[in-house]
């Protein structure tokens, strides 16, 4: 699913540079369920952003389901985030002004699907995640475990090819936590690929690949024996 | 522009809107208020314009008066100080002589400059009316009316020294009773019974003259008076499409050559061009509505530079929103063209309730000043095409400043604006 060969990324600091991705390779296949692990400053966020579309590399080549991305415009990164990718962040990141629903509906809204199938579809995503009773309202009237699984059902409405996670549980408790991945887990096990950076082994465990980052370069790449979350 | 027509563009626009009430009402105030102000002051300056051409209806706009005086330069032989009285003759030598002169009435009168007027008997009420001698001519220059059942002074009245006489409105009301018609009946002026051939109406207008003015014809007049070819004054109306001022002088010279004056003179031969003065009055008005336009247009201005502004610092506010947007494939086209029509939308919607607000303080003072006749203010209106060129205005004002806020959305990365916390 994701081919990344030799990917380097640097970032301009005033007159110095920071190499933070210093060569990766790696690849996905389908159906997997991996956690990207390391310490702050190993580059997991970078190598997540740029898997992501929202960070462009320096050098490097990046297959996502056979499609090279490369030569990126905004807009361009802009279809293909709304085509192939959905994010969970830590922060949710919900438009706060929205009601659960209308968030849901917001990727399909600008894939141009008509209102009544986007909601259709929205709430059809919000029921997986068990919130259908809770699509009007509004992100600050939902729990943190609440918000995320409206987050994630957001992720899913496009029927994304890669589900990309940042930190995904770093704002909710542990028990949440543990629901929260169960979801993820299950949306998993339906055979959605799915990247989750985390610094928790906990949470790591939970996946069936760890892949661990520092310096710039994977240092440990295995399988990992799913624990289940619940 | 597939987008524009979009119900579900405006669906996000008007959330977008809706939801961040303060922001939108405080952005729409500078605008409103912009608005408001253009129609009210374009209104107002309509109304002005109005007022002035209804205080000037009541005499052609382009007439003049000409009287003589006495002479400050000595000339061919005479000394100064000479009285020069106008004559009869002269208004045949003015008609062919200079051009564009549309019709010249010759007028005497006794009962104002100090002469004494007419004693004016009918049974036993009497009373004292400037008397006027008229050529036909008068009428068409003037703008007094006469009622419906009579008329004015005609040629064959000038030609018979016939003794009729027109009333004014006052007499009628001083010599007879309120059910009596006065046309046809008798009065005597100076002991002479004048047959009333017509009642005019007086309307305020430039010059002098009042209600109470009895007409009679001004060969019937001199014979009575005895003033021979005397002319009070002339008055003289213009061709409309000619300059009333190159007129008046040429009448002037004219006159100064038949009475033997110094070219130079300038009191021996008075005048007044109420078309001048008429201009002048417009020009004024003209002026204001070309101020009122340019305030209006300025404070417009000033109010969508605000939506700028404030759109501004929503973009900033929402920095982290339009970031998600884009994280979820909102494209930079999709971003600046909601900013922008955010702020078009915002302006129209501002720029209509000013317009309507306006429109309510106009009829207002329309409403204040309608009985209010000797106030020179009529009919406030703002053309149609001020209207449209305001909303024009403000629709392309409205996307050029919403540019700028759509322009930073869109340069801002979604990845930074993910981070902003």
């Amino acid at each position: 699913m994701i081919q990344i060969k030799d990917l380097h990324k640097s970032y301009k600091m005033g007159s110095n540079s920071l190499h933070v991705l210093k060569g990766i390779n790696f690849n996905v296949k389908e159906g997997e369920l991996v956690a990207i692990m390391g310490s702050s400053g190993s580059g997991k966020s970078t190598l997540l952003n740029i898997l992501g579309m929202l960070d462009l590399l320096d050098k490097g080549t990046y297959d996502l389901d056979g499609v090279p991305i490369k030569n990126l415009d905004e807009t361009k990164a802009a279809n293909y985030r709304n085509k192939f990718l959905g994010f969970v962040f830590q922060s949710f990141n919900l438009i706060n002004y929205k009601t659960a629903l209308e968030n849901v509906t917001l990727p399909l809204y600008y894939q141009g699907v008509n209102r009544k199938e986007r909601e259709a579809t929205a709430l059809e995503y919000l029921d997986q995640v068990g919130l259908k009773e809770w699509a009007t309202h509004l992100p600050s009237e939902l729990s943190g475990g609440q918000k995320q699984r409206v987050a994630i059902a957001r992720a899913m409405v496009t029927q994304p090819k890669v589900l990309l996670a940042d930190e995904l549980t770093g704002a909710l408790d542990s028990n949440t936590s543990k629901e929260v991945m169960t979801l993820i887990q299950e949306i998993n096990q339906n055979g959605k690929t799915i990247l989750i950076v985390t610094h928790e082994e906990d949470i790591a465990k939970m996946c069936t690949r760890i892949v661990r980052l520092k310096d710039g370069i994977i240092m440990e790449d295995k399988k990992n024996k799913m624990i289940k979350a619940i | 522009m597939k987008r524009l027509f979009d119900k579900d563009t405006w669906q996000e626009i008007f959330g977008s809107i809706q939801k961040n009430k303060i922001r939108t009402i405080i952005t729409m105030i500078g605008v409103l208020w912009g608005i408001f102000i253009f129609i009210t002051l374009s209104g107002s300056s309509k109304g002005l314009d109005n007022g002035f051409e209804r205080a000037f209806q009541s005499i052609a706009s382009n007439s003049i008066f000409i009287w003589a005086q006495s002479t400050s330069l000595p000339y061919a032989g005479y000394k100064s100080n000479r009285n020069i009285t106008l004559k009869i003759q002269d208004a045949d030598v003015l008609k062919k002589k200079v051009k564009g002169i549309k019709f010249i009435a010759p007028r005497i009168v006794a009962g104002v400059f100090g002469s004494a007027g007419g004693n004016i008997v009918r049974g036993t009420k009497s009373g004292t009316y400037a008397i006027y001698g008229e050529y036909p001519e008068y009428i068409k220059i003037a703008t007094s009316k006469i009622y419906d059942e009579g008329r004015f002074i005609n040629e064959s009245d000038i030609k018979y020294e016939r003794k009729v006489c027109v009333i004014g409105e006052r007499t009628q009301l001083e010599l007879f009773e309120k059910d009596e018609d006065p046309i046809g009946e008798f009065i005597s002026i100076n002991k002479m019974n004048f047959r009333i051939v017509g009642v005019h109406k007086f309307v305020q207008g430039g010059g002098f003259g009042d209600d109470g003015d009895i007409y009679i014809p001004f060969t019937t007049f001199r014979k009575i008076f005895n003033t021979g070819d005397d002319v009070a004054f002339f008055m003289i109306a213009a061709d409309e499409d000619i300059d009333g001022v190159k007129v008046e002088k040429e009448i002037r010279t004219t006159l100064k050559q038949i009475h033997k004056v110094d070219p130079n003179d300038e009191r021996a031969i008075g005048g007044f061009n109420l078309g001048e003065v008429f201009k002048k009055t417009m020009d004024f008005a003209y002026g204001l509505t070309f101020l009122s336009l340019v305030v209006g247009i300025a404070t417009i201005l000033a109010g969508v530079i605000g939506i700028g502004n404030i759109l501004l610092i929503s973009v900033k506010e929402r920095t982290k929103e339009i970031g998600i947007r884009r994280a979820l494939g909102a494209t930079p086209l999709e971003v600046r063209t909601q900013i922008i029509l955010e702020s078009v939308f915002l302006t129209i919607l501002a720029g209509i309730i000013g317009i309507i607000l306006g429109a309510f303080v106009l009829s207002g003072i329309n409403a204040y000043t309608i009985d209010m006749t000797d106030f020179p203010y009529t009919n406030p209106t703002v053309p149609i095409y001020y209207i449209l060129g305001a909303l024009a205005l403000m629709v392309i004002l409205g996307t050029l400043i919403g540019i700028i806020p759509a322009q930073r959305a869109v340069s801002i990365k979604p990845i930074d604006a993910l981070r902003e916390e």
